[in-house]
């Protein structure tokens, strides 16, 4: 039963996809949180300069090795764009704007030079191929596992270990950076870890969705959850429910309208963010109507006597 | 002998008058949107262009730039008018918001381009193209559409200069002033949408980010005045422009979007390490001939202070080549014997003297 429906395509490919908007909104959810999103769009550019230099030095094109120059990758992007701007020449958002097009132009050049040797095409980089992930598989248990699905499912258990681990720490480091500070829990570390982990999450799910979309599973559900929640934990919850939602309806809509699986995934992710955008129950902007007409219909209360 | 065929080659002449109208645009619109904050606006507003470019191709099912262009100012502006209401009538951050607007308006892009793909249409061809850019595609027809553009951004800005200044450095004051700011920085928004229409076939959606934001930052190091830098903006955004796609085009095969954008951020690192009175290497510098002239008067100060006590005087006080640094100036001398020890015979000389009671004079009116 289990071996008949991974081999039929649809769930793997739902899978993958459920995985990617898990793993990733996982971390997305502090980048949202601490004003930080757009680091996730210079990553997920810049993770193409780091893995076409892995590959170069590797000849090994995923796997751990990837996952690790992903990692370091990530980190060289931040570290880049913090010495840009601790010149105090250029701001911050314009150091963002200069570090990730110039590594992205740098990997994509070197993916044109190289083009014969590489099936990585700058096709690939931009949209992905959810729709083969179910064509290379790893043997489990004698399942024929996609092997996308297991690297997503170890960056899935990696994010959350790490948010686990150091919750209460990322919390506060995220809410008060400067009391985190003064209790020793070395915010910007912590910080350091989560854009590693979110540059290895964005390699995992490069294959499957390329780099471009991985800003939407990134970013999209976590904004949604945190319009329809104030705590913590149920960013995760939702974010994951979000993902989870939109790789299934986004599988089914794609397979209709004959278009890209990956897109429309991410496209669903952002109907979600629209209607809780909307409808969302204390924050969406229905309510906030409705509940301004209800204070103006109300009648005044008289002043407290003294 | 290249390159005189070069310069009659009919394709390279579009790719080079091409390339430097982006730069013409792209700078000057870049400053404003580097000075208001707003970098990263572009890359939001360029991958939003890719939906308008795929819809405009559903509807006319031809690759006409005028279509294209208008499809991706509309999807482009979408774009940043969803941003502005995700992040007023929210509480989403601006970076989420341009976050969120430019992954999903791109997926949307995905979702038609793949879309245009199944239904097999055989002029589709040259859409992908407008990924990354392909400089040798545009047609001398392109080439009038895309001076048109520049050429009424242009005067519409020098129209609207004082306003679009004041609104960039103080819009407190603007308001004040009771200028429609609200517009203005509405308009100014929708014309960084222009300048990334106008680069769609040269560099391409991805990479058009930092057309927006690299000349500017070049351009902010050398000058201190916004028509300066506007100006600099615009002759960085060309030099890049032009020789990102003559490189392009000698190669063959690689991208003129990344050539370009590479060529811009070299310009950049140039700037920001050597321009005069902002550069990295001037700071350098000047830190450290600050830094070993107080240590020289310290010295002297030391010398001058201790002058009573000799055996004091020793050249632990600096390093050896700033006693000599010193003698060479004529501040010091040496006599070959000291009087003992542990006085190895360095002593102020007359000029010297009046040198150091100079500073001790300044050091004491500090003090005071």
């Amino acid at each position: 039963m289990m071996a008949e429906l991974l081999t039929t395509t649809a769930l793997p490919i739902m899978l993958v996809g459920a995985m990617v908007g898990i793993a990733s909104s996982a971390v997305g959810t502090f980048l949202v949180l601490r004003g930080n999103s757009m680091l996730s769009d210079a990553i997920s550019h810049s993770i193409v300069f780091g893995i076409v230099i892995v590959w170069l030095l590797t000849k090994q094109q995923s796997g751990p090795v990837q996952l690790i120059g992903a990692a370091l990758t990530g980190l060289l992007t931040v570290l880049l764009t913090e010495a840009l701007a601790s010149t105090k020449r250029v701001k911050q958002d314009t150091a963002i704007g200069l570090v990730f097009p110039a590594l992205f132009s740098i990997g994509v050049l070197l993916l044109n030079i190289y083009a014969n040797d590489v099936h990585i095409d700058t096709h690939t980089v931009l949209l992905g191929e959810i729709g083969f992930v179910w064509l290379d598989t790893l043997d489990i248990f004698g399942l024929p596992i996609p092997q996308a699905l297991v690297s997503m499912s170890v960056m899935t258990v990696l994010n959350y270990a790490f948010i686990g681990l150091f919750y209460k720490e990322l919390k506060l480091a995220t809410f008060d950076p400067a009391l985190a500070k003064t209790f020793g829990f070395m915010p910007s570390i912590l910080f350091y870890v989560l854009l590693m982990l979110t540059s290895s999450t964005a390699v995992a799910a490069f294959d499957a969705v390329g780099a471009v979309l991985f800003i939407a599973f990134a970013i999209v559900p976590a904004s949604a959850a945190y319009l329809l929640t104030d705590r913590l934990w149920m960013m995760f919850i939702i974010g994951a429910l979000i993902s989870i939602a939109s790789s299934i309806s986004g599988y089914y809509l794609a397979v209709y309208l004959n278009v890209s699986i990956g897109g429309m995934m991410a496209v669903m992710t952002g109907v979600f963010l629209i209607l809780a955008f909307l409808a969302g129950p204390r924050y969406g902007v229905i309510t906030q109507l409705v509940k301004r007409q209800r204070a103006r219909q109300a009648p005044m209360e008289p002043p407290p006597s003294i | 002998m290249a390159w005189l065929e070069l310069l009659s080659d009919y394709t390279f002449q579009n790719v080079v008058i091409g390339a430097s109208l982006l730069g013409l645009i792209s700078g000057p619109l870049g400053c404003f949107a580097v000075l208001r904050r707003q970098s990263l606006l572009g890359d939001a507003i360029s991958h939003a262009a890719l939906p308008g470019i795929c819809l405009s191709f559903i509807i006319t099912g031809s690759r006409d730039i005028g279509g294209i262009i208008i499809g991706s100012l509309i999807t482009g502006s979408a774009a940043a008018l969803i941003m502005l209401m995700l992040t007023r009538l929210s509480r989403l951050k601006t970076d989420a918001g341009l976050g969120a607007c430019l992954s999903i308006f791109f997926a949307v892009g995905i979702v038609l381009l793949t879309y245009i793909q199944g239904t097999n249409n055989a002029s589709q061809g040259g859409l992908e193209a407008f990924l990354f850019g392909q400089a040798a595609a545009t047609l001398r027809s392109d080439l009038w559409v895309m001076g048109s553009i520049t050429l009424v951004t242009l005067l519409l800005l020098a129209a609207f200069w004082k306003q679009a200044k004041l609104v960039t450095f103080d819009a407190e004051y603007a308001r004040t002033l009771g200028m429609p700011t609200t517009v203005i920085e509405a308009s100014l928004t929708a014309m960084v949408a222009l300048a990334v229409v106008v680069g769609l076939q040269m560099v391409g959606v991805i990479l058009m980010a930092a057309m927006i934001v690299a000349p500017a930052a070049a351009a902010r190091q050398w000058s201190r005045h916004l028509g300066g830098m506007l100006t600099i903006a615009a002759g960085v955004g060309i030099v890049s422009g032009v020789s990102g796609a003559t490189i392009s085009t000698l190669s063959r095969g690689l991208a003129t979007g990344p050539l370009i954008v590479l060529t811009a951020t070299a310009i950049v690192l140039i700037s920001l390490a050597l321009a005069p009175g902002r550069g990295l290497l001037w700071g350098m510098i000047k830190h450290y001939r600050q830094k070993s002239a107080l240590q020289q008067q310290q010295l002297l100060y030391a010398l001058y202070k201790h002058s009573a006590d000799p055996s004091r005087a020793s050249p632990t006080l600096g390093s050896r080549r700033m006693f000599h640094k010193l003698k060479q100036q004529g501040y010091l001398t040496r006599s070959l014997r000291g009087a003992t020890p542990s006085d190895d015979g360095w002593g102020l000389t007359a000029q010297g003297q009046a040198e150091a009671r100079r500073v001790v004079a300044a050091f004491e009116e500090l003090a005071s």
